[in-house]
């Protein structure tokens, strides 16, 4: 992880405040979990976790009285459950690109934002994962999904895509967790060393596994780190193609194409990026970490929303010409019912949002104003949800036979479980701000020019026994305590 | 700061034995004690008189469907009636202590209240008689009721075991003459072929 010297040839720009020492790194970012939350955060804590009460209400009533409660019913047997489910799990997808791919591809700018997303993939898969559970309406059953002998001989069926998901989202969550845990301990033990009470010493200590930041340590976590990031690369793709295939698989009209796992994955990470955006542009702004994530991370990530959101929309035509060009009378209606139907206003919220939206991100002016990246964030949030509601309602709310026709509506409680869901978010999100580092501090050293091993000493000799001190990390510079 | 002990090293080789006796034992637990073999069979209440099996069924060799006389033709098994043990015990020991229930029952016209051993949850439709025509013998479900004192419980009544003769039921398979016989073997029928059954593997077939 040495430091890249910025070519300025190619318009490369430092990636962080090269003033910025490395002493500065750490304080700017452990100082959050150190000092008292100031009063904002309190308010918004308390807020969330207000929500969080009422999923467990809402989620109460639902075990109670069944999924009755819920607006699903004949023809549109899924609605909001899965809507939400894959919409969280899709907003995951940006933590691990971020953490994964971004790293196997050496894009160093990631380390100023990678810690954030993997919380934020954690939290959105956890969201994510309730649904499934939650929708088969009898909690209790919910070991039918896992492979368990029992007297009844049942097994689940392995042909089934809803099976697959399982497997998928819960290989994700393990991989996703362990890899933000490794990532965290060096920075765990950055905040057990720098520690002041016993008792938050011994709790970092514990989670810091003994790290003494020697040599063979670093290596042991690169390796480590390696290591798991090829194991996330796949499951960027895998996952949400895997999610897809819920519906890919199955025969309803504008749900039965190829074009879905690609199509999903694309819209995971445009989805995920953009709440990453919104999370981030709150968080710099609150805790003054504006010199480590600087307005160029907020301008590639609006690129990739761009990339995105365009990929995205070209697959939202492409879905329509095939309804047409298969000639296949089913899948036209659908489509021309998505746009013209009762359910018209969800789909060209759908089109504004996500098509429309990420356009003016090809203005510089647009990419580099946070006050409009932040509504575009928003927005986005909100069509990609809208998107995945088209999907599954407008596909079933018309179903072959016109004598079955219905519009769903959300109930109170749909409503009051989603809600509870961003409650449950937006509580471990506040209490990951407040007791982890959010960026990760070592990781960011390495890509301050005063992680060069040459640093200060232009073309140095290698001699030169300053250097090792300098280059490492706090962590490393704490010798066997 | 380090709070880890040097002893702690060997840990992860403890944890990875521990934790496989634990997930092992309670496996082991579990496989054993929550399967239905250890909490259904052998489950022989007291019955409100002291009936004997092996008496009737057995030393006497009544026929089951003397008493239990719609087991071939009804959905469900009957317990006989005051009436039918009176059909006898008016004269046959009318004045044994063990006898005293069914008389009072006779007499107040109250029935008996026998205590249910073999229970299916209402989610199960069982229809006994289609059992019986296809040619199960009673001893198969029911085990040895010839030598029983207090009826018992002798197959674990749970879906896996339905299923096993449900997906194989030739050999459980007898002649429709030899059903209430508890000592039949193949070797006493040799000409006997099984019939062509096909009994449901799918869900609605008992859960409808």
């Amino acid at each position: 992880m040495g430091y890249i010297v910025p070519i300025k040839e190619l318009g490369e720009s430092p990636l962080v405040d090269p003033k910025i020492s490395l002493h500065e790194v750490t304080d700017v970012v452990a100082k959050v979990t150190e000092n008292k939350a100031p009063r904002g955060w309190w308010f918004a804590f308390l807020f969330a976790a207000s929500f969080t009460g009422i999923l467990g209400i809402a989620v109460g009533v639902l075990f109670w009285y069944g999924v009755g409660v819920w607006g699903n019913n004949s023809p549109s047997y899924w609605a909001w459950d899965i809507t939400n489910f894959v919409w969280w799990i899709g907003i995951g997808h940006a933590g691990t690109l971020i953490s994964a791919v971004l790293f196997l591809f050496r894009q160093k700018w990631r380390t100023a934002i990678n810690r954030f997303s993997e919380a934020m993939t954690i939290f959105a898969v956890m969201c994510a994962g309730m649904y499934p559970g939650l929708h088969v309406g009898r909690a209790w059953y919910a070991y039918y999904m896992f492979p368990i002998p029992n007297q009844m001989s049942l097994w689940p069926n392995f042909k089934s895509p809803l099976m697959w998901d399982i497997f998928a989202v819960s290989t994700y969550f393990t991989v996703s967790l362990l890899f933000w845990y490794v990532g965290l301990i060096p920075d765990f033990a950055t905040l057990r060393d720098r520690a002041k009470t016993a008792v938050r010493r011994k709790v970092y200590a514990f989670f810091a596994l003994g790290w003494l930041g020697s040599n063979r340590h670093w290596q042991n976590y690169e390796r480590a780190y390696l290591i798991l990031a090829a194991f996330s690369t796949p499951l960027v793709l895998s996952v949400h193609s895997v999610v897809s295939f819920d519906f890919a698989t199955s025969v309803i009209p504008g749900w039965h194409t190829t074009i879905f796992p690609p199509y999903f994955v694309a819209g995971a990470v445009f989805s995920g990026f953009a709440m990453v955006m919104t999370l981030m542009l709150i968080t710099r702004a609150v805790y003054g970490v504006k010199s480590i994530v600087t307005m160029k991370h907020l301008e590639l990530m609006n690129k990739i929303m761009l990339t995105t959101g365009s990929l995205v929309g070209y697959a939202y035509g492409m879905e329509f010409f095939l309804a047409w060009y298969s000639g296949n009378d089913y899948e036209w209606f659908t489509f021309v019912n998505r746009a013209t139907g009762p359910y018209a206003w969800a789909y060209w919220t759908m089109i504004s949002c996500n098509v429309i939206t990420p356009q003016i991100f090809w203005f510089k002016k647009m990419r580099t104003s946070i006050p409009v990246m932040f509504v575009a964030s928003i927005l986005i949030n909100i069509g990609m949800w809208f998107e995945r509601f088209v999907i599954i309602v407008t596909s079933l709310h018309r179903d072959f036979i016109p004598s079955s026709w219905g519009y769903f509506r959300p109930t109170i409680v749909d409503v009051l479980t989603y809600m509870g869901t961003l409650g449950f978010f937006f509580t471990a999100f506040l209490l990951f701000i407040r007791w982890i580092p959010m960026i990760a501090i070592a990781e960011v050293k390495g890509t301050l020019p005063s992680a060069d091993p040459h640093f200060g000493h232009a073309h140095a000799d290698h001699g030169d026994e300053n250097h090792d001190t300098e280059a490492a990390p706090d962590a490393a510079l704490a010798p066997g305590e | 700061m380090q709070i880890f002990p040097r002893s702690l090293n060997k840990l992860p080789a403890l944890a990875a034995i521990g934790g496989g006796v634990l997930v092992g034992g309670l496996t082991l637990g579990i496989w054993y004690y929550a399967s239905p073999k250890n909490t259904q069979i052998g489950y022989a209440p007291t019955q409100p008189v002291p009936y004997s099996h092996r008496l009737h069924a057995g030393q006497m060799g009544m026929d089951c469907r003397y008493c239990h006389s719609n087991i071939e033709k009804a959905a469900h098994a009957m317990v006989p009636p005051t009436q039918v043990c009176m059909g006898c015990h008016s004269i046959v020991r009318s004045d044994s202590a063990r006898i005293a229930p069914i008389k009072v029952s006779w007499e107040t016209n109250q029935p008996i209240e026998w205590v249910k051993l073999h229970k299916l949850p209402d989610h199960a439709y069982f229809d006994h008689s289609a059992h019986l025509t296809a040619g199960v013998g009673c001893v198969t479900c029911h085990g040895r009721i010839d030598q029983m004192e207090v009826v018992r419980i002798d197959q674990p009544i749970a879906m896996g075991w339905c299923l096993e003769c449900h997906r194989d039921p030739v050999k459980n398979l007898r002649p429709r003459d030899q059903i209430t016989n508890m000592t039949w073997t193949p070797e006493q029928s040799p000409t006997f072929k099984a019939p062509e059954v096909h009994p449901p593997e799918h869900c609605s077939g008992c859960h409808r």
